[in-house]
């Protein structure tokens, strides 16, 4: 998957670029307006990130250039200002989705494979398998070395969106969001409580563990957890 | 800015139109005067020739009495009837429209009504103009014997209208001068009595923001004056309010920032002293990015708050049942009640409110957290809605221990902590219930707080939807 991202500040870029890269994506750097836009219409990319306040040719300016010249590539913008008017802006210009900064890492990662999947128009799958867990979407059933486990609807519903986005880190926003509806960051453990309840449903009696948490980014469900590192 | 219009456009000054008032008073009221003087001289007149024209016909008439037995010719009768009256002129006419006494020109006597001697009054006299002159005139009838005769009497009456005219001219130029006199004064006296006006805003233009506890004296001012010094006052006394909250906000900022970048510096700066195992370099990381999560939370509710009150969130309206809210928000905390062995109780039916979901979702979670994080193990949780037109009410209810009243008022500022030596770890930056207030205010509600009885009460009112 290629990434371009569009970006003036030296250590945010650095730093998204590396990151990105590190999380498999084959990531190309702008570090203004002008050689963003040159590169948005010469080169083919699967996702384009976007800071706003750029010099020369402003985040706007180079996205509304992209929609007239009729390339659908999906846009995520970044901005520092967080007005309704900037977000309805933005939306209006055709672009997918934002970030206001100050943002984590782990949340714009998500995202980004979000608005990936999203454009890979990909068929949902009715049985998710990870190692001996099976989890049954339509029959709402979970399943692991073939046994039954009861889980209540939310812890359902979790273990399917862990289950879907297998090997992903998620942040706890990102979960509250996609299960509770919250779309607001909490200050409650609310998220670490949830997890820890179905764990110890998925996980305590068997091996190998599936959830897996990643300090200070959030969780994921996999195999092996590559994060671990102690 | 934002400008409140009290007027449509720009009205006169205080000074104009107090003068153009002043100004109009006078030249009516001196109008009047004149036209009044006047007319009383010019009455006054006309009874006199009034007087001296019915003593004349009397004369006259008795002098025509005296020719039946005076073998005397009538014309000198006549002659002789009148004496000491200067520019008089009579004549005497018979039954047959003849003159028979007195000079040419007064052909008067058929045009003209006649009247009784003794009914002659001063608005029965006829203005006449003859070579240059005018005269008042009376026209009588008398019978005398079988013979009637009509006595026509002419008083010269130039004199009396030179007068008038004197007296108009002086009367002009009197209320003219004495009409600028008065004016004069008028705009003096308007003037000096703007002074305590000037004085004010002499004053109020010394009032600067390091200077916003200073007060006006309502006593030191005219009394009219004394409600705007009063709403003045009081407003100073709101922008003090607000600017101290202000600059107490500020402070609460850096000292709330300060802290967490004092850890950070101070734990990286150590593990930095020396070489260490990578996976301290690990801790260490880890532990700095709790901090600036932190960081970054505590700057985004500042951010949510600084947009709230200039008004640039903008909820995205829907009719939404409370009902529906809150039992999605206790599904959020169902587990992490449960860890704490917290009954989480909903006492309600449907009740419809207009708002903004995510935002009321966001006010509901700070409550409930709060309450959770407060409630003793084992306890209740109590939520309840209802309705009393043109309010819902929506009323969070923990156990705990009591709240001073002292605390009670302040827990909606940010930053506000009931017992200063908790931890921030366990308590989050102090911003949740401000947002809270912030939410509930966007919504035109209110919100309130009580403590009584190892009870701890929210209450949230909002407007109801409107019913149909």
């Amino acid at each position: 998957m290629r990434l371009l991202i569009v970006e003036d500040e030296t250590k945010t870029g650095d730093y998204l670029q590396q990151g990105l890269s590190e999380a498999g994506f084959i990531v190309t750097l702008a570090r203004n307006g002008t050689d963003g836009q040159h590169l948005a219409s010469t080169e083919k990319f699967d996702l384009i990130i976007l800071d706003v306040m750029l010099p020369h040719i402003n985040g706007w300016q180079i996205l509304q250039t992209l929609r007239a010249t009729g390339q659908a590539t999906p846009v995520l913008f970044l901005t520092a200002r967080d007005s309704v008017e900037d977000r309805v802006k933005g939306l209006e210009l055709g672009a997918d989705d934002y970030l206001v900064k100050p943002f984590a890492f782990s949340e714009l990662l998500a995202r980004v494979r979000t608005l990936l999947r999203r454009s890979g128009s990909q068929i949902l799958a009715d049985q998710i398998k990870v190692a001996d867990l099976v989890v049954d979407i339509p029959r709402h059933r979970a399943i692991r070395s073939g046994r039954k486990i009861n889980l209540t609807h939310k812890e359902f519903t979790l273990l399917e969106l862990l289950a879907r986005r297998k090997g992903e880190v998620l942040p706890r926003s990102l979960i509250a969001s996609q299960v509770w509806d919250m779309n607001f960051d909490s200050d409650s453990n609310v998220i670490d409580v949830a997890i820890r309840r179905l764990r110890a449903k998925i996980d305590n009696q068997f091996e190998p563990k599936l959830i897996h948490t990643v300090r200070g980014m959030g969780y994921k469900l996999d195999v092996e957890n590559q994060y671990d590192a102690g | 800015m934002t400008q409140v219009n009290l007027a449509g456009r720009r009205p006169l000054s205080l000074n104009n139109r107090v003068l153009l008032f002043v100004t109009l008073a006078i030249t009516l009221s001196y109008l009047l005067i004149g036209h009044l003087i006047q007319v009383t001289i010019e009455q006054h007149f006309e009874e006199q020739d009034a007087d001296e024209l019915r003593v004349i016909t009397h004369s006259v008439k008795e002098a025509l009495l005296r020719a039946q037995t005076d073998p005397l010719p009538l014309e000198q009768i006549l002659d002789n009837a009148v004496s000491g009256h200067h520019g008089v002129i009579y004549q005497v006419w018979d039954g047959q429209h003849q003159r028979l006494y007195g000079p040419d020109g007064f052909a008067l006597e058929q045009k003209h009504e006649r009247h009784s001697p003794d009914q002659v009054d001063a608005e029965d006299l006829e203005l006449w103009v003859q070579e240059g002159k005018t005269y008042r005139i009376a026209v009588v009838g008398v019978e005398i014997g079988s013979q009637s005769y009509t006595i026509v009497a002419a008083i010269d009456i130039n004199f009396h209208l030179h007068f008038l005219e004197d007296i108009e001219r002086t009367l002009w130029m009197i209320m003219l001068l004495a009409g600028s006199l008065t004016l004069l004064a008028a705009w003096y006296g308007i003037h000096q009595g703007h002074a305590p006006l000037r004085k004010l805003s002499e004053s109020l233009a010394d009032i600067q923001a390091d200077h916003l506890d200073m007060r006006l004296n309502e006593q030191t001012v005219p009394a009219e004056l004394s409600s705007l010094v009063r709403s003045f006052n009081q407003m100073l006394c709101r922008l003090e309010e607000s600017f101290l909250k202000l600059s107490n906000f500020s402070a609460d900022i850096a000292h709330e920032l300060r802290t967490p970048l004092t850890n950070l510096i101070t734990q990286t700066q150590v593990a930095l002293g020396k070489s260490r195992s990578l996976e301290e370099y690990h801790e260490l990381l880890y532990s700095n990015l709790e901090e600036q999560e932190r960081l970054t939370k505590m700057v985004n509710d500042m951010l949510w708050l600084a947009q709230s009150d200039n008004g640039l969130l903008k909820p995205d309206w829907h009719s939404l049942d409370l009902l529906d809210e809150v039992t999605a928000t206790f599904e959020f905390f169902e587990a992490l009640a449960e860890e704490k062995n917290l009954h989480l109780i909903l006492d309600a039916t449907e009740t419809r409110v207009q708002g903004d979901r995510a935002m009321l979702r966001r006010a509901l979670s700070n409550l409930l957290s709060n309450a959770i994080r407060y409630s003793p193990e084992g306890e209740q949780i109590r939520v309840a809605i209802f309705e009393q037109q043109p309010w819902v009410y929506l009323t969070i209810e923990n156990h705990g221990s009591a709240i001073p009243n002292e605390a009670l008022q302040h827990l909606f500022d940010r930053f506000y902590r009931v017992d200063p030596s908790r931890k921030r770890e366990t308590e989050g930056a102090g911003l949740g219930l401000a947002i809270v207030k912030s939410i509930v205010e966007m919504h035109e509600g209110s919100i309130e707080t009580s403590s009584e009885k190892g009870l701890i009460q929210f209450t949230i009112r909002l407007p109801a939807a409107k019913q149909g």
